[in-house]
């Protein structure tokens, strides 16, 4: 697979702070590429930096091979971006937004190029609408249009989840697998929610105070075949000495959160199966891939607030 | 770059705020041309006090058209420079505000060009305001009033003198006038600039501009001996006013005005090099400081 975007030693400090330390992470052509880490794990400085906003302090960029010099916007001529909360002018409508972010890229204007691109976020019946009547959602999909007006390869989204509701959520999901499975587009997504990045990402990175934890394909870092399952029944001290003498025995373990079993995710069935077999009244069965364990893990710290329990 | 400069003027002509300085600047003007049309002469004999025993004049044509526009210009160049800080003052900050100016940089635009372009946005909108005033304070003045000879009074220490110009050598003079006046305000526009790189809201540098010109004007019209020699010559606020260099006329050896004339050009010349120096360093520097901003807004 071509690389579109390398990144090598990447690094930012803001006075005695170091917000990115030596960060190397390649996205290749045609990825949707994964940026995970919790609040201010350093996602939006590293976009940033990709985006010439923030000046790295060391480290290069590599974009479809040719490094970035300071003064070349070739980065800037193949991206189209979305950081952090889509700003627009509040007062320009959706048309005269589109139009006038369209003419800063360098696009040839023409009103059904505008009409297109507000049609494919199913605005185009809200074009005179002025921005700021426009709900998180609405202002985010108008976000979208202006980042993909000037036909981009590459296109960045910063947390383009935020602020959103379950249904903005799902077609923000739905719009970012369009752009990369009908338009061929690359498209590297910043969250803070494994869940969101397990959804649409085929490959990812997970950061921590600024450093790499780890990177690869989501489906060998989400291996199904070493998933964690949590199972609460009306009585776990009886569930688990009936799991003695069968073939979970060996990856079963009582904690406070109830009987936890590190196993195949296909075999959750049966082990159901099993405990019903046994009289072994079941109350939840939680199925967790190990990655959200581990991402926890690798980036918990004492600054979080611990775990309310009765 | 036209292209680029189009969009920043079609943006500040969108924003509400443009208009308000438009709006106060009608203001003033209406109230000028209603009281001297009611009491003007009031006005008249107060200016000709010290010499009113002396100097016999037709009030009737001394309140005229171009009397009033230079009356009008005295008193609006004052105030102008906070009209200008308006829009100059919100040109970077306001982005940032708003969270434009992280989305304008992510398109393939230099810095350099975006502040350029900003800067020149600001030039325009200084001058769209100043023919404004001009349209509202020659124009509509000498309709309303008419078109004589103009007196100009001028005060040196404790001794006055007025001036007069014939009404065939003044428009020239306006134009002038206006022209400088243009200069004069876009150290202003170039300062606020600077200011507004900045800052991440449109308040502070609109505000602290207009505390920089009341403080330098103080500065600039203390009478004291060490300021008027170290810090006054170089002080923009000591040639805002410079304008009315273009209305003290050159006299003969008979205290005759020369038509046509000024009478210290050189003086006005200098003023001009020192706005335009002024101009240089205030937007070289937010060039300079844009360039490496990072935007974190």
């Amino acid at each position: 697979m071509k690389s579109m975007l390398e990144v090598r030693d990447l690094s930012k400090i803001f006075g005695a702070f170091e917000a990115v330390k030596n960060l190397s992470f390649t996205v290749n052509e045609g990825d949707i590429y994964g940026f995970l880490g919790q609040n201010g794990a350093g996602k939006s400085t590293t976009i940033r930096m990709l985006l010439k906003l923030i000046k790295p302090t060391s480290g290069e960029i590599y974009f479809s091979g040719k490094k970035i010099e300071i003064g070349d916007n070739t980065i800037l001529r193949e991206t189209g971006a979305i950081i952090e909360r889509p700003d627009l002018y509040k007062y320009l409508s959706a048309y005269d937004n589109l139009q006038l972010f369209a003419k800063m890229s360098g696009v040839t204007v023409t009103r059904t190029l505008i009409m297109n691109q507000l049609e494919m976020v199913g605005l185009a019946d809200r074009y005179n609408s002025k921005a700021k009547t426009f709900s998180q959602g609405m202002k985010q999909r108008l976000g979208i249009a202006i980042a993909l007006v000037h036909q981009p390869k590459l296109i960045i989204l910063d947390e383009p989840t935020n602020g959103l509701d379950p249904q903005g959520i799902a077609d923000m999901r739905n719009l970012i697998l369009r752009l990369s499975k009908e338009m061929g587009k690359t498209v590297i997504v910043s969250s803070h929610l494994l869940s969101e990045i397990e959804l649409i990402a085929n490959r990812m990175i997970i950061i921590n105070k600024g450093k790499k934890i780890v990177e690869g394909n989501v489906a060998e870092l989400l291996d199904p075949a070493n998933t964690l399952v949590e199972i609460n029944t009306t009585n776990n001290e009886e569930a688990l000495a009936k799991l003695q003498n069968t073939q979970w025995a060996s990856s079963i373990a009582n904690t406070k959160k109830g009987l936890r079993l590190q196993m195949n995710r296909k075999d959750v069935p049966q082990l159901v199966s099993t405990l019903a077999s046994m009289q072994v009244n079941i109350l939840s069965v939680e199925p967790r891939h190990s990655l959200e364990d581990y991402f926890l893990s690798l980036t918990n710290n004492d600054t979080h607030v611990e775990p309310f329990t009765n | 770059m036209w292209s680029l400069l189009q969009i920043e003027l079609y943006k500040i002509a969108k924003k509400p705020r443009t208009y308000i300085a438009f709006a106060s600047i009608a203001v003033i003007v209406f109230i000028f041309h209603g009281a001297f049309k009611a009491d003007g002469a009031s006005y008249l004999d107060m200016m000709l006090q010290n010499t009113g025993d002396t100097f016999s004049i037709d009030r009737n044509k001394v309140i005229n058209g171009n009397f009033m526009c230079y009356i009008i210009l005295n008193t609006l160049l004052v105030q102008v420079p906070i009209l200008v800080a308006l829009v100059a003052g919100d040109s970077i900050s306001g982005e940032a505000n708003m969270g434009t100016l992280r989305l304008l940089l992510t398109k393939p635009i230099s810095r350099n060009r975006i502040i350029g372009v900003k800067f020149i946005a600001s030039i325009i909108y200084t001058i769209g305001l100043l023919l404004f005033m001009a349209v509202l304070a020659l124009f509509l003045s000498r309709f309303i009033f008419g078109v004589e000879d103009q007196l100009v009074f001028r005060v040196h220490g404790d001794a006055s003198e007025i001036l007069q110009i014939t009404k065939d050598d003044i428009t020239w003079r306006y134009v002038c006038a206006f022209g400088y006046a243009t200069i004069a305000l876009t150290v202003i526009a170039a300062l606020a600039l600077l200011l507004s790189v900045f800052a991440e809201n449109s308040i502070g540098p609109i505000i602290a501009t207009v505390c920089i010109v009341i403080i330098c004007t103080i500065i600039s019209n203390m009478n004291v001996p060490i300021i008027d020699k170290t810090i006054k010559p170089f002080l923009f606020t000591s040639y805002l006013v410079g304008w009315k260099g273009f209305f003290y006329i050159a006299t003969d050896e008979f205290n005759v005005p020369i038509k046509g004339s000024m009478e210290n050009w050189p003086a006005v010349r200098n003023s001009l090099f020192i706005l335009f120096a002024h101009i240089g360093i205030f937007f070289g520097a937010a060039a300079f400081f844009f360039r490496r901003k990072d935007i974190l807004s």
